[in-house]
C-alpha cells in the first residue's frame, strides 16, 4: 500500500492559516447595504480562490520578509560601500542563490527579470542583439539569420509567443509551430517536420495554463538538439506546482514568475545554462551591468549581472526567496501529490456535469490542476459572474492564450486553477455552483 | 433581488437570447470591428445612413439601419440589441447623446444617472446593474463603441470594410 504524501486536513488547515487573504469574505455590491460586520461570520460569501494559475496568494512569511527588509536593511545593492548597502547586497544575492537552488541551478544561472514575460523579452532582445553582430565572436552562435526558423507551439501563453513573432519579424526568420491535438496536448508526431535543420530556437511551455497539459520536455529537447536549436522552456506554470530541476530537464533557457509561486509580483527569472549566458550579449543595457564606460562604448559584467540593467526589484527578490523557503519547507513532492488528488476529484466531478466540456486532457496524468471548461450555451463571462456571486474566484476569458482556444474551437473559457492551499470542499463548491449555471441562464435541457 | 439577478433581468436575458439587429446587412456606409481584450469577444457592426426624413430635420442624416454580428456574452449581446432598437432612425446628434448617456450610466458604479438622461435610454437603462461590475462594463460598451466608430466612418465617407484579423 502506498501512503499518500498529501497533507492531512489538519495540516491543510494550518497551511491555510498562513495565508491571511484566504480568510476573506466577499460582499457583493448589492449586499453592501445589508452588510453587518458584527454578524457571526462577518457576512458575505467565503472566498473560494481558484485562480492561482493567474496569480497565487502569499503566505505571511513572504510579507514579513519584505517588511523586515524594508524596515531594517533597505539600500541600493551593488552600488554603495556602507553597511546597509552590504547587508542589502548580501540579502539580494542570497535570494538569488536560494531561488536558483530551488530549480536546481547555480546562482550565476539565474537572472532576475520583471517576470516570465520579462525573461522571454530579455532573451529575445539578447538574441536580437546577437543577430545584429553584438556579442562579437562568442555571441555569433546566437545569431538568427533570414531564413532561419524559430519554432513555438500552439499551446503558448502570449508571453512565449508574441516576443518570438517580433524576433522573427526583426531577423527575417520564419516562425513555425507545433500544433495541439483535440485533447489539447502537443502533437509530438509532427516534431520532426516542424523542427527543420534551419531551426535555431525551440520555445515551448512546460505546461499549458489553459489545459494543464504537461509537455514531454525530453522528446522536444531531443528533437531540438538534433538540429542544434536552443531550447527555451516556459516554466511559469510548473515551478509552482511540482519539483522542477531545470538543468536535469536539459533545456538551455527557462522563464518563470514569482507571483505564481506565492511570491510578490514584479519579479521573475530567466534561467540560462552558464556557458550560454557567458556568451550571450545583453538584451537591455544601462547602469549596474557595465565594467568600463567611455563616451564611445562600454564593457559588460559577467552574467548574471550583465543582464540586470538598472535598479532591481530587491524587496521582491527577498519576498520571492521567502516563498521558495516556504514551498521547500512543505516539500514540492507533497504539494504535487495534494494538487494531483484535487485535480482527480475535480475532473471526475466535472465529467458528471451535463453541457460542461473540459478543454484538454480528461485524465489527471501528466496534467496540472489548471482546468478550463466550456459551458454549452453560456458565455464564460456569464459563468464567471454567477460563480463570483458565491465568492468563487475563477478566471474567465482567453487567459492570454488565444491560439489554443481557437485550436480547441472556443473563444473563451472558464478556468479553475489550483494551488497547495485549496481543499476538497472548495472543489465541491465550485463544481456544485458550476452545475447550476446552465439552469440559471436557461441553457439547460 | 440579488445583484446577480439585477444584472441578468428577464428583459436583458430576452434580448440576449433573441438579439435585435444580429446578422450583417449587405451594404453599409460605415463598418467597425471591436474586440474586448479580456475575453477576445468581438463585434462587427454596420450602419447605413439616410438623409433627413421630414421637414425641419435641420439637414441632419439619421442612422437608418444598424446590423451587427459577433461572439460575446449575454451582456454584450443584450446591450447591442437594445442599442439597435434605441438608435435606429435617430439623427446623428441624438445617437451621440444616447452614446454619452449610456457611457455615463456604465461609469455610474450602480448609482444610475439623472431622470432626463435615463428616460432617453428606454430599455437600455436596465443594464444599470452592469455598472456595479467594472470588469463587465466593457462588455456592455462593445456594441456602442462599434456604433460610434462606424458612424464616424460613415460621416467622412469611409465605407471600407473594417480590418478583421484572421488566422489560427
Ligand atoms: C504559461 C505562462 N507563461 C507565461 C506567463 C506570464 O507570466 P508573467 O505575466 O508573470 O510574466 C504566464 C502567466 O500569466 C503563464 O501562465
Amino acid at each position: 500500500m502506498t501512503v499518500s504524501l498529501a497533507p492531512t486536513d489538519q495540516e491543510l488547515a494550518a497551511i491555510r492559516a498562513d495565508f491571511p487573504i484566504l480568510g476573506r469574505r466577499l460582499i457583493t455590491p448589492a449586499e453592501e447595504a445589508f452588510y453587518q460586520p458584527s454578524a457571526p461570520e462577518g457576512g458575505g460569501a467565503k472566498l473560494v480562490y481558484l485562480d492561482s494559475g493567474a496569480t497565487a496568494q502569499r503566505p505571511r512569511v513572504v510579507l514579513d520578509a519584505m517588511r523586515d527588509f524594508s524596515e531594517n536593511h533597505n539600500a541600493a545593492v551593488h552600488r554603495g560601500a556602507h553597511a546597509l548597502a552590504s547587508e542589502a547586497t548580501e540579502a539580494f544575492e542570497g535570494a538569488r542563490e536560494s531561488i536558483a537552488a530551488f530549480v536546481g541551478a547555480e546562482a550565476g544561472e539565474l537572472v532576475f527579470t520583471s517576470g516570465a514575460t520579462g525573461a522571454i523579452n530579455l532573451l529575445t532582445a539578447a538574441l536580437g542583439a546577437a543577430s545584429t553582430g553584438r556579442g562579437q565572436g562568442l555571441g555569433r552562435r546566437f545569431a538568427i539569420l533570414p531564413g532561419d526558423r524559430i519554432v513555438v507551439t500552439q499551446a503558448e501563453h502570449h508571453s512565449n509567443l508574441v516576443p518570438w513573432q517580433e524576433l522573427a519579424a526583426r531577423t527575417g526568420a520564419e516562425l513555425a509551430w507545433l500544433r495541439v491535438g483535440a485533447d489539447g496536448r502537443l502533437r509530438l508526431d509532427d516534431l520532426e517536420g516542424v523542427i527543420n535543420p534551419r531551426t535555431r530556437v525551440m520555445a515551448f511551455t512546460h505546461a499549458s495554463n489553459v489545459t494543464g497539459a504537461i509537455s514531454d520536455v525530453a522528446a522536444i529537447t531531443a528533437a531540438a538538439r538534433r538540429v542544434g536549436a536552443f531550447t527555451v522552456l516556459d516554466a511559469a506554470q510548473t515551478v509552482p506546482h511540482q519539483p522542477v530541476d531545470l538543468p536535469a530537464l536539459g533545456v538551455d533557457f527557462a522563464a518563470f514568475s514569482a507571483h505564481k509561486m506565492l511570491g510578490p509580483n514584479g519579479i521573475g527569472g530567466l534561467y540560462g545554462r552558464a556557458e550560454l549566458l557567458e556568451a550571450l550579449p545583453p538584451g537591455f543595457t544601462g547602469g549596474s551591468m557595465v565594467e568600463i564606460v567611455t563616451m564611445r562604448d562600454a564593457t559588460f559584467l559577467p552574467p548574471p549581472h550583465r543582464f540586470e540593467a538598472g535598479t532591481q526589484a530587491v524587496t521582491q527578490a527577498i519576498g520571492w526567496a521567502a516563498a521558495v523557503g516556504y514551498l521547500s519547507h512543505l516539500g514540492m513532492e507533497r504539494i504535487a501529490a495534494h494538487e494531483h488528488e484535487l485535480t482527480v476529484r475535480l475532473l471526475d466531478a466535472l465529467a458528471t456535469l451535463e453541457g460542461v466540456r473540459v478543454l484538454g486532457p480528461a485524465e489527471a496524468q501528466d496534467r496540472l490542476g489548471a482546468v478550463a471548461v466550456d459551458v454549452a450555451g453560456v458565455h464564460a463571462h456569464d459563468v464567471g459572474q454567477y460563480l463570483d456571486a458565491q465568492g468563487i474566484a475563477i478566471r474567465v476569458g482567453h487567459h492570454c492564450a488565444q491560439p489554443i482556444h481557437r485550436a480547441l474551437g472556443v473563444q473563451a473559457s472558464t478556468r479553475a486553477s489550483l494551488a497547495l492551499y485549496n481543499t476538497a470542499d472548495e472543489i465541491d463548491r465550485f463544481v456544485a455552483a458550476l452545475g447550476e449555471v446552465r439552469g440559471y441562464f436557461g441553457a439547460a435541457g | 433581488m440579488s445583484s446577480l439577478d439585477l444584472m441578468y433581468q428577464e428583459l436583458i436575458m430576452d434580448h440576449a437570447r433573441h438579439p435585435h439587429g444580429r446578422g450583417l446587412a449587405e451594404d453599409f456606409d460605415g463598418e467597425s470591428f471591436q474586440v474586448n481584450p479580456t475575453c477576445g469577444d468581438r463585434v462587427q457592426l454596420r450602419v447605413h445612413l439616410a438623409p433627413p426624413a421630414g421637414p425641419g430635420a435641420a439637414g441632419e442624416p439619421v442612422v437608418a439601419r444598424i446590423s451587427w454580428d459577433g461572439q460575446g456574452c449575454s451582456i454584450s449581446a443584450a446591450s447591442a440589441s437594445m442599442m439597435k432598437d434605441l438608435a435606429e432612425g435617430k439623427t446623428l446628434s441624438h445617437v451621440a447623446q444616447l452614446g454619452d448617456a449610456f457611457g455615463e450610466l456604465m461609469r455610474s458604479r450602480g448609482k444610475g444617472i439623472d431622470g432626463a438622461q435615463a428616460d432617453l435610454l428606454e430599455d437600455a437603462i436596465s443594464l444599470e446593474g452592469v455598472s456595479r461590475y467594472p470588469m463587465r462594463v466593457k462588455c456592455a460598451l462593445l456594441g456602442w463603441m462599434a456604433l460610434k466608430d462606424a458612424v464616424a466612418k460613415a460621416v467622412v465617407g469611409d465605407d471600407s470594410p473594417a480590418h478583421i484579423p484572421e488566422g489560427i
